[in-house]
């Protein structure tokens, strides 16, 4: 070796003084490693065992079967069917192209679905399942079914969806469910998670929406192991929900499938209830929809025409029109005067034709008058003069407490969507909405149900109950929810006069049962089924002079729009009545040619449990109402009997 | 070495050699690549082909390419370092115009059916080159700035090849062992104190630049290091696997949660788990008990190295020993740091443990030199 023993000896020592320190720093440094294992595992460790079990669990959640909606006999009106899918998992299916183009020979899939289908499957994971196809019948199912093993990854999955077996029938009253929208989530404060499964959906309109709380029913759920991808390992948990609860309706399908039938071709609304409890039997507004076009998600097209018809067919109209009541408010302005002692019944007033009130002349809808008259005959002839006359003795105040007390111009408690309130004008309404103060002439036309005065045809027929009964009868819509009867309080009397109540029931009995009443030819010949009413022909604009000199005189003359409101509301039978209704046609013209003989034909077969008996009209109609009536028969079907669809829920 | 000591002291040769092996060094070197073993074993679900069998035939011809090199006189791989640095120089160059890329990066040398990763083979040819080096050049000069310069050309001309393409990790080890040998071979520690210092105003500066007119850094950048600094600012970027990863090491607790339990590893949510990120498995399964028995095993490799190099009189030995006992110190000390989210992501592998080939063969081979040196070492005669 060239070099000296000493530098050897030196330069060993300097390395091995080194290595002594180089071992130092490592295992200071080794010892920092210790620490920071130390600070996370057993300090920390909690913490980063939660972080760790959030990673790898998830919840799924399962969501219920939604509650039925059932007419009073059990009847499903609102219910649940399967759904077959067709569901493809790429990762299983191979190249979904092929896949698809083997699935299109079994159920028809145009190109533009499986273009759809497939950008679908690639924007997702291989494990997820895309749907490819919904709706399928039992049929396509079963073909797939049969041709699994040439159909890797493709398979058929079974769900329930939502399902209106009565189409347009309930349409307004039950409504319909819908996909969850922003919207819907926003209006929510604490929102059931439930909402935000894709596809799921809520009630959106009628009582679907309105007792959305009780169909939905709550959501159950899965603990399932996922791994960094989000492909499910196993489930390691599962908890059924619970289904929603069934909800039963006043309503009779029977009769609501006749009166849909019988205002078809017409924009009006039925409502019929029983007197003695409320419950509303039916809740028809025309035209309909099929609320299943919804739940598919409807298209645009289709859901344009809906919108721009001017029938309105989205309109529930029973509550959520309001029209001037016109002649059928007449009862509301003779009970005012008289429970003010202003009148008596028997006073006989005399019509010209027309009265000059605050240098205006009011015309009678007689212009040549119909003499002296008391009550009972200006009810039955609906003589507008008459009520001129109270109305100047009464004032608006006492008229508009004595609506408020038959139940106008209120919103009743109803789960049904866009209740109108109607319009029971008053002083103070006037003051404040219109800035003017109330004149005479205000009150005259309030007399005849018309100016300012509005009323939904629900209210029209609870003021009718009201009346066959003295007492306050509030309308029903939920006759049970899940099995037990909803709690109603006996009906308070509504402490008229049963004396003067008398009159004003003659006046409606004679309406339809005196050769002068206005409703005479939809008159009841079978005494038991006898009927009692009153008619509206309200007027939305009058016929201009203009008009007048081009010859126009009637009603039909009219572009449609124009024309007068049809109203007629009715209790029967006349002894100890059972139901009351009120009929309104949008524009049908009068309230006795067009609304009282569907007030009629309902009636009596509400009364009768199924079809109009025929005896029960005057012999001369009985051939035109025969036909009429087969007509609806073929239409509507034989009867439902209770329980039956119930094997669809 | 005096003429007199060659009288007193031998060198075994032949079989004896077998003798004079470290053998506590071999039991550890088995016993951290069983731990790897197990936990490739684990990570594979419970499956011994994927990974943990490929790993055990690698780390057995890794034993017997040990033993090879350990039988081989230490003098020849003295004579030999020279040209392996300059091969290894060479073939990074090729690299640098002919190598394929892979994983986003070019490190791969494709000669026929061989396939070499001269940025592996580099590290330890430096450490050796190094060695050579400072048993060469009189000891006075060491300090010396010329000879400081040269010593720094030898580590940065590779360091800098591999840096470009691109691999941090590995040149950071490459200039981490060819620094440490230079701090065995007793370079003034006023070197090392100014490139620390040097270093540290350099990041004060960058840092303190940022939001000025002046700023020397990107905002995107400043992001990626602000990201590192607290890797929960961003779960689903940048930072997504050093926080699984430190979710998986944290969850593990006091004993783990068992062998083939760790959730984060069986669901993959860790990254590079049979690689880069095998060590928060362990941790994960064997909680901070199993973490700390590896460390206490990768020290006691440390220690076995130290020793020995204090032992040997050969400045050449020693400093090998050493600079190879630095380097697999980087190795897990890096490493470690890492998936604890103490140092970024560069990407080095835990010595012995992570699955993979070429790390494992160059690091037997320089765990064989060690031996080499141990056997090779002149000892008294008795």
């Amino acid at each position: 070796m060239k070099r000296p023993a000493k530098d050897t000896a030196e330069s060993v020592r300097t390395i091995s003084r080194r290595a002594a320190l180089l071992g130092g720093i490592q295992l200071v440094f080794a010892g920092t490693l210790v620490l920071r294992m130390r600070t996370m595992q057993l300090a920390d460790a909690d913490q980063y065992r939660l972080l760790a079990e959030e990673n790898r669990i998830n919840i799924r959640l399962l969501p219920p079967s939604r509650g039925l909606v059932q007419d009073r006999n059990g009847t499903i009106l609102a219910g649940n069917v399967q759904n077959y899918r067709v569901v493809l998992v790429r990762e299983d299916a191979g190249e979904p192209r092929a896949a698809l183009e083997r699935l299109a020979r079994l159920i028809p899939l145009t190109e533009d679905d499986i273009e759809r289908a497939e950008r679908e499957i690639v924007r997702h994971r291989p494990f997820v399942p895309v749907t490819i196809a919904d709706r399928l019948n039992w049929e396509e199912v079963s073909r797939i079914a049969a041709n699994a093993p040439a159909l890797p990854g493709i398979t058929p999955e079974v769900g329930l969806s939502r399902h209106y077996p009565f189409h347009e029938e309930f349409a307004h009253v039950v409504g319909y469910v819908g996909p969850v929208s922003e919207a819907d989530l926003a209006a929510r404060e604490n929102p059931d998670p439930l909402l935000m499964i894709p596809r799921f959906q809520i009630g959106k309109v009628g009582v679907e929406r309105e007792l959305e709380e009780t169909l939905r029913g709550s959501a159950g759920h899965r603990r399932v192991e996922v791994n960094a991808v989000g492909r499910e390992m196993r489930e390691l948990g599962r908890q059924e929900g619970d289904p929603g609860t069934n909800v039963r309706l006043t309503l009779d399908r029977d009769l609501q499938a006749f009166a849909m039938a019988r205002l078809e071709g017409q924009s009006a609304s039925v409502v019929v209830m029983e007197v003695d409890t409320g419950d509303i039997v039916t809740l028809a507004s025309s035209p309909s929809f099929d609320p299943n076009l919804f739940v598919r998600g409807i298209s645009v097209t289709d859901f344009n025409e809906l919108r721009e018809n001017e029938y309105r067919p989205l309109s529930n109209k029973s509550v959520q029109g309001a029209y001037p009541p016109g002649s059928t408010f007449k009862m509301v302005t003779a009970l005012a005067a008289f429970e003010a002692g202003l009148a008596s019944p028997e006073e006989r007033i005399f019509c010209s034709g027309h009265v000059e009130i605050s240098n205006r002349r009011f015309h009678c809808w007689n212009r040549r008058g119909h003499g002296r008259l008391n009550l009972v005959s200006a009810l039955s002839e609906s003589c507008d003069v008459y009520f001129y006359d109270m109305a100047q003795r009464v004032g608006i105040d006492r008229i508009s407490a004595m609506a408020e007390r038959l139940g106008l111009g209120l919103r009743h408690e109803l789960p049904v969507s866009g209740m109108s309130s109607g319009l029971n004008p008053s002083r103070e309404w006037k003051r404040e909405r219109r800035g003017a103060e109330w004149l005479v002439g205000d009150t005259v036309n309030a007399s005849i149900g018309q100016g300012y005065v509005l009323t939904t045809p629900l209210q029209l027929a609870v003021m009718t109950a009201r009346l066959a009964t003295n007492r306050m009868i509030e309308p029903r819509l939920v006759l049970s929810i899940d099995g037990e009867d909803v709690a109603r309080s006996e009906p308070a009397s509504l402490g008229l006069s049963s004396a003067v109540l008398d009159f004003v029931r003659r006046g409606m009995w004679e309406c339809t049962n005196h050769t002068r009443g206005t409703a005479y030819s939809s008159r009841v010949v079978m005494p038991e089924m006898r009927m009692a009413g009153k008619t509206g022909t309200s007027q939305v604009f009058s016929i201009t002079s203009a008009e007048r000199a081009a010859g126009i005189r009637s009603q039909d003359q009219l572009p449609w729009n124009r024309r007068d409101h049809a109203l007629f509301v009715a209790f029967a039978p006349d002894v100890n009545p059972r139901y009351a209704m009120s009929v309104v046609v949008e524009h049908g013209g009068g309230g006795s040619s067009v609304a009282a003989p569907i007030a009629r034909d309902i009636m009596l077969a509400a009364l009768a449990g199924g079809l109009p008996p025929l005896e029960a009209y005057p012999q001369p109609q009985r051939n035109r109402i025969e036909s009429m009536i087969n007509t609806i028969r073929d239409q509507i079907g034989p009867a439902t009997q209770p329980g039956e669809a119930s094997e669809r829920a | 070495m005096s003429y007199l000591e060659y009288n007193v002291k031998y060198s075994p040769t032949g079989l004896a050699k077998v003798l004079y092996v470290n053998w506590a060094l071999v039991v550890l070197l088995t016993a951290v690549a069983s731990v790897g073993f197990l936990m490739l074993y684990s990570v594979a679900g419970g499956n011994i082909e994927r990974w943990a069998e490929p790993q055990m035939e690698r780390f057995v011809l890794g034993l017997v390419v040990m033993f090879f090199v350990a039988f081989v006189p230490l003098w020849f791989w003295r004579s030999m370092a020279g040209l392996a640095y300059a091969v290894s120089v060479l073939l990074l160059l090729g690299v640098e115009f002919f190598g394929s890329i892979g994983m986003g990066a070019q490190r791969w040398l494709e000669i026929g059916p061989i396939r070499l990763q001269p940025s592996e083979m580099t590290k330890i040819s430096v450490i050796m080159v190094m060695a050579a080096y400072y048993d060469w050049l009189d000891v006075r000069r060491t300090s010396h700035p010329v000879w400081v310069l040269l010593a720094v050309l030898i580590i940065v001309v590779p360091a800098f090849l591999v840096l470009r393409q691109p691999d941090l990790g590995t040149a950071l080890l490459i200039m981490g062992g060819g620094g440490l040998v230079m701090f065995c071979a007793g370079v003034s520690l006023w070197y090392f104190g100014g490139v620390i210092a040097a270093g540290g105003g350099l990041v004060a500066v960058v840092m303190s630049s940022r939001g000025t007119d002046w700023q020397l850094l990107r905002d995107y950048q400043f992001r990626r290091i602000d990201s590192f600094l607290d890797p929960t600012l961003d779960p689903l970027g940048a930072g997504y696997h050093i926080n699984q990863a430190m979710i998986a090491l944290g969850s593990g607790g006091w004993s783990g949660r068992g062998f083939m339990q760790g959730t984060q590893s069986r669901l993959n949510f860790l990254p590079e788990k049979h690689t880069d990120f095998i060590f928060t498995t362990l941790a994960e399964e064997f909680g901070f008990i199993g973490a700390v028995s590896l460390l206490v095993l990768y020290l006691g490799v440390l220690a076995a190295c130290v020793i020995a190099a204090m032992q040997s009189k050969n400045r050449f030995a020693s400093l090998l020993i050493l600079g190879i006992a630095g380097n697999f110190f980087l190795y897990f000390a890096v490493n470690m740091s890492m998936v604890m989210g103490l140092a970024p992501v560069v990407g080095v592998p835990l010595p012995l443990v992570s699955y993979g080939g070429s790390a494992m063969l160059m690091i037997m081979i320089g765990f064989g030199l060690v031996q080499s040196a141990c056997v090779h070492r002149p000892r008294e005669r008795t």
